[in-house]
């Protein structure tokens, strides 16, 4: 009677057991979704462009440090119009990140910061009512949102050149809707610092 | 049923006077079923006559007839059997009686538990202190305990640490199932509703074998209330309702109890609470939501009995917004600012940051006393833990989808004998079977944490109680285990080459992916604990007790395969596959007093533990998002050394005072590197007033005083893209000390005859002091919890 009671417990037991071992498929690959593996600042202004890359191939959970390249110097006194690229190369077809970032343009900024010993000035120069929203309707709200801006340089100099996108930052803050990261807050998407001159 | 009995005693009754020869005997011996022990001055009766067996349990009965009586056998504490013997047939019997009808009862804890070590360090809370924590859940309950701490995340993620240590090493007993719940991450609550204990007990250590051997921390049983066999229909409900989070939580149960046997019990508890506050600001994104319900019906007679029990958990946890950053420089903001940067209006609403975790828990139990031996239990139960974590992603779409998207099914079988019959030497042995699979969902878009994965354990075990007087007792147990971990895991192909494993572990790579291999690293790992310890009770009051327990704990899937960004944490963690079992060592020893006026106990304890896991900060990454620290798993030898303290004084019938105090350090033994985490000093005072003429009136106020810890490991210096040079991180220090005031009040109202009402008033956090606590994650970022008012209704019917 117990050892019938016990045998058909372990029998249920060992069934179940048996029902949930693996069948051996392999698991898939992640799509990582988030993953932006190229920043492409373009400048374009007196004749050239130049471009500040950044490419991080294996993102932001491997060890593989970023490559960071400058194209060439800017020039002094000269206006560029800027422009950023962003692209997830990990995947093929290669995806073009600006498309979300503008679909929800109301929620990300783009900050540009020079120091001191650059001597250049960057002003935005598109708003979020210059994009639409998933639904294919503009935005109405206004806040730069810095897919589009200008550098205006001025006299020679060298120093460090920091480009941050990030996500829902408080753009009524103090100082964010001219570019002052210092009260933006919110969450870091991308952040190069790039080493450039002006000659 | 006995009325039938009672007929049948009468007609046999009958059936004697009218039989002829009467020279018939009947004799033998009334034993107790459970151990064998023959019962003296158990009565046998018949008719109008009753018979007393004597010292040695022994009876004869002269004078019967040839025919068929029916014999009552009673003993005090013993269930009456009516056993019906034909005379012409039998001439001698021996009764077994059923000698401990109080394990049927309905257990009262207070005090006077079942200790479940003999030498172990153990404590246990009660139903009375449980129905305080109704709203809240295990591991502030646990907080009454000294020497048990919990590691938070905000107020509502509470994990327990005994005697500082947390996580995998402490084993949760939740009505016989060890939780399987993915107890290996920080910010992992314990998936389980506070209001289905009866009971819950700490044992602090690995000296409770049968339930693991790898509790180097110790082991937190939960267990529900004993129904009695008897006829009976009774319940409870209590409702909470707390001002900080403006809301409350309802629970309620059901119990039905048979004569027979039989039971059945249902009970529910749901809780809401919106953001809660500290006393400057509102913590945003803090609201919880949880569900919960279980049922379980069976039949416990005293010889056999089988149960089955399911539970389900629905917890949906808001993690504080603030609490979630992007990279190094917005923690170093974050950490600079000292408020949070995201306050926003009051709500209920539960946005992301957030997690969502359902468990379920089924399990069947069956069990069979044999006569003269002991009890023979087996259990198989299963559950299935789906965890969601959502995170503020780069755009609304992505942040409908969660994270991280894990799914836990375990299943497991325990047989255990427990060989009872002699109360000066008991043993227990027993075994265990288990399957577990993880899967983790790809359509989260983000690479893994944790790896899919199938895991295999066997355990067997043997333990032993033996009382060498009534005063000096032993135990001894020792326990082996056996685990596989089969998983299959992407690993970047730069991440496999950085980490050494191209050369160690090429035998796993199992197919190529562009970046990425799929790898499939299987381990075994053979575990060996045991315990060994003795009690000794002097002086009728005193009692000392020493313990010993060596346990090994095999590493668990976040220690070997972690791999990669932790969003909520911003920071990279990064297991190890060479990583190998712990060993702990730990020896315990209590000194106590009790007596109605006072009680004091004094306990320390070293723990020294061989190859500790732990994970702490090690340098610097750098991505296009920025740079992060990555936190390395490592293995290091290290010693714990604790004392727990505790007193009370009864100054009056009507006033009690208690007094505790705890103390853990923890450090590296190589270069006395001070372990991160470990607990801060803690002194905690209260008194009481209790007066039962006054509707059971009971007042006390309690301060807790919480040292500063000042033994921590070094910060760590990183670069910051921001700032272009490198910053130091306050990552690691401490916050200041700080002291919490609180007060609780209960009274209890009868209503009619069985009805009870119990209404209670707490004010937590009196004084509204701003706080940060050490073992709180997100200590960086906002202050503890501010003033609450909590009132509770309990009604009993």
């Amino acid at each position: 009677m117990n050892t019938r009671k016990f045998l058909s417990i372990l029998t249920v037991g060992s069934l179940l057991f048996a029902s949930c071992s693996n069948d051996d498929d392999n698991p898939v690959p992640v799509n990582e979704e988030e993953l932006i593996t190229k920043m492409t600042v373009s400048l374009v202004g007196g004749g050239q462009t130049i471009n500040l890359i950044v490419a991080d191939e294996d993102g932001e959970d491997g060890p593989t440090p970023p490559k960071v390249t400058v194209s060439g110097n800017l020039a002094v006194n000269t206006v560029y119009t800027g422009s950023v690229e962003l692209l997830n190369e990990s995947v093929n077809p290669v995806e073009l990140i600006n498309e979300e970032i503008e679909a929800e343009a109301d929620v990300h900024q783009f900050f540009y910061t020079a120091n001191s010993s650059l001597n250049i000035a960057t002003t935005y120069n598109d708003k979020e009512s210059d994009y639409n929203k998933e639904d294919g309707t503009a935005f109405t709200s206004t806040n730069p949102v810095g897919l589009k801006f200008t550098v205006t340089t001025t006299d020679a100099g060298t120093g460090t050149f920091t480009v941050t996108l990030r996500h829902e930052p408080n753009k009524s803050a103090s100082g964010v809707a001219n570019g002052d990261i210092a009260n933006a807050a919110g969450n870091t998407d991308i952040t190069q610092t790039f080493e450039i001159s002006v000659q | 049923m006995k009325r039938y009995t009672w007929l049948l005693v009468f007609l046999l009754g009958i059936n004697l006077l009218s039989s002829q020869e009467c020279d018939k005997t009947l004799s033998g011996r009334v034993i107790d079923f459970h151990d064998g022990v023959p019962l003296e001055a158990a009565t046998i009766t018949f008719n109008n006559r009753t018979i007393v067996t004597d010292a040695m349990g022994a009876y004869a009965i002269s004078e019967l007839c040839e025919t068929a009586y029916a014999f009552t056998v009673s003993h005090e504490k013993c269930n009456s059997q009516v056993i019906t013997l034909d005379i012409a047939k039998v001439s001698s019997k021996d009764f077994y009686l059923e000698h401990h009808l109080n394990e049927l009862e309905e257990v009262k804890v207070a005090g006077a538990n079942i200790n479940k070590t003999t030498s172990g360090e153990e404590e246990t809370i009660d139903s009375d202190i449980i129905e305080k924590y109704s709203s809240a859940s295990l591991g502030d309950a646990l907080k009454e305990i000294t020497g048990v701490f919990s590691l938070n995340t905000g107020s509502t993620i509470v994990k327990p640490i005994i005697q500082g240590l947390s996580g995998s090493r402490v084993l949760i007993m939740n009505n016989g199932v060890r939780m399987q719940d993915m107890e290996w991450g920080d910010e992992h609550a314990p998936n389980l509703d506070v209001n289905t204990a009866g009971n819950v007990t700490v044992v602090k250590g690995a000296s409770a074998l049968r339930y693991g051997g790898d509790a180097i921390g110790g082991v937190v049983i939960i267990e529900p209330n004993k129904i009695p066999a008897r006829d009976t229909l009774y319940g409870k409900t209590m409702i909470t309702g707390g001002l900080n989070g403006r809301g409350g939580s309802f629970s309620s149960e059901l119990i039905k109890g048979y004569q027979n046997g039989w039971f059945f019990k249902a009970q529910g508890t749901m809780k809401r609470f919106g953001d809660v506050e500290s006393p400057d600001y509102i913590l945003s994104n803090t609201g919880v939501f949880e569900k919960g319900v279980s049922v379980s019906l069976g039949v416990n007679k005293f010889t056999h009995g089988w149960d089955a029990y399911y539970s389900f958990v629905d917890n949906k946890i808001g993690v504080l917004a603030a609490s979630h950053i992007g990279n190094i420089d917005d923690l170093i903001n974050a950490i600079n600012n000292q408020n949070p940067e995201i306050i926003r209006d009051f709500t209920y609403e539960i946005n992301n940051p957030k997690q969502e975790v359902t468990h379920h828990l089924g399990k069947l139990r069956y069990f069979k006393r044999f006569e003269e031996l002991g009890k023979w239990s087996t259990q198989y139960d299963f559950q299935y833990n789906q965890r969601f974590e959502f995170d503020v992603r780069r755009t609304e779409e992505l942040s409908k989808l969660p994270s991280i998207d894990l799914e836990l099914k375990t299943h497991t079988v325990t047989s255990d004998f427990n060989f009872d019959s002699n109360p000066n030497f008991l043993w227990n042995m027993g075994m265990l079977f288990r399957y577990q699979n993880n899967f983790a969902n790809p359509d989260t878009g983000v690479r893994r944490l944790i790896p899919d994965y199938n895991k295999y354990d066997a355990g067997v075990f043997i333990t032993g109680e033996y009382s060498i007087t009534n005063d000096i007792m032993l135990d001894m147990g020792i326990r082996y285990d056996y685990n596989r971990m089969d998983a299959e895991k992407f690993y970047l192909k730069s991440r496999w080459d950085e980490r050494g494993y191209d050369k160690d572990f090429a035998g796993f790579i199992k197919e190529n992916f562009n970046s990425q291999w799929l790898t499939n690293p299987v381990f075994d790992y053979h575990s060996i604990s045991a315990t060994t310890g003795m009690q000794y009770i002097f002086k009728e009051d005193y009692q000392f007790r020493f313990n010993y327990a060596l346990a090994q704990r095999a590493p668990n899937p976040s220690e070997l395969f972690s791999d990669g960004l932790h969003h909520s944490a911003a920071r990279i963690e990064l297991g190890d596959l060479t990583i190998d079992q712990e060993t702990s060592h730990k020896i315990s020893i209590a000194a106590q007093k009790n007596t109605e006026k006072l009680g004091w106990e004094i306990a320390p304890y070293a723990n020294v533990i061989n190859d500790y896991i732990l994970l702490e900060p090690v340098a610097v990454q750098l991505s296009i998002r920025g740079a992060f620290p990555v936190w390395e798993y490592r293995q290091s030898s290290v010693t714990l050394l604790g004392l727990d303290t505790k007193l009370y004084f009864n100054w009056h019938k009507n006033w009690r005072t208690d007094h505790s105090f705890s103390i853990v350090k923890g450090s590296e033994n190589k270069k006395s590197i001070p372990l991160i985490n470990m607990p801060p000093p803690k002194f905690d005072n209260g008194i009481t007033y209790k007066n039962e003429d006054w509707f059971g009136l009971q007042m006390s106020l309690e301060n807790q005083y919480f040292f500063r810890q000042n033994e921590y490991p070094s910060n760590i210096s990183v670069f910051s893209p921001q700032q272009a040079k490198d910053v130091f991180l306050d990552i690691n220090t401490p916050p200041k000390a700080y002291h919490v005031l609180n007060v609780d009040t209960s009274m209890k109202f009868e209503i009619g005859e069985k009805n009870k009402l119990k209404v209670g008033v707490a004010i937590n956090n009196i004084l509204n002091n701003n706080y940060r606590n050490y073992l709180n994650r997100q200590r960086y970022f906002a202050d503890d919890l501010g003033r609450n008012f909590l009132l509770r209704v309990s009604i009993n019917y």
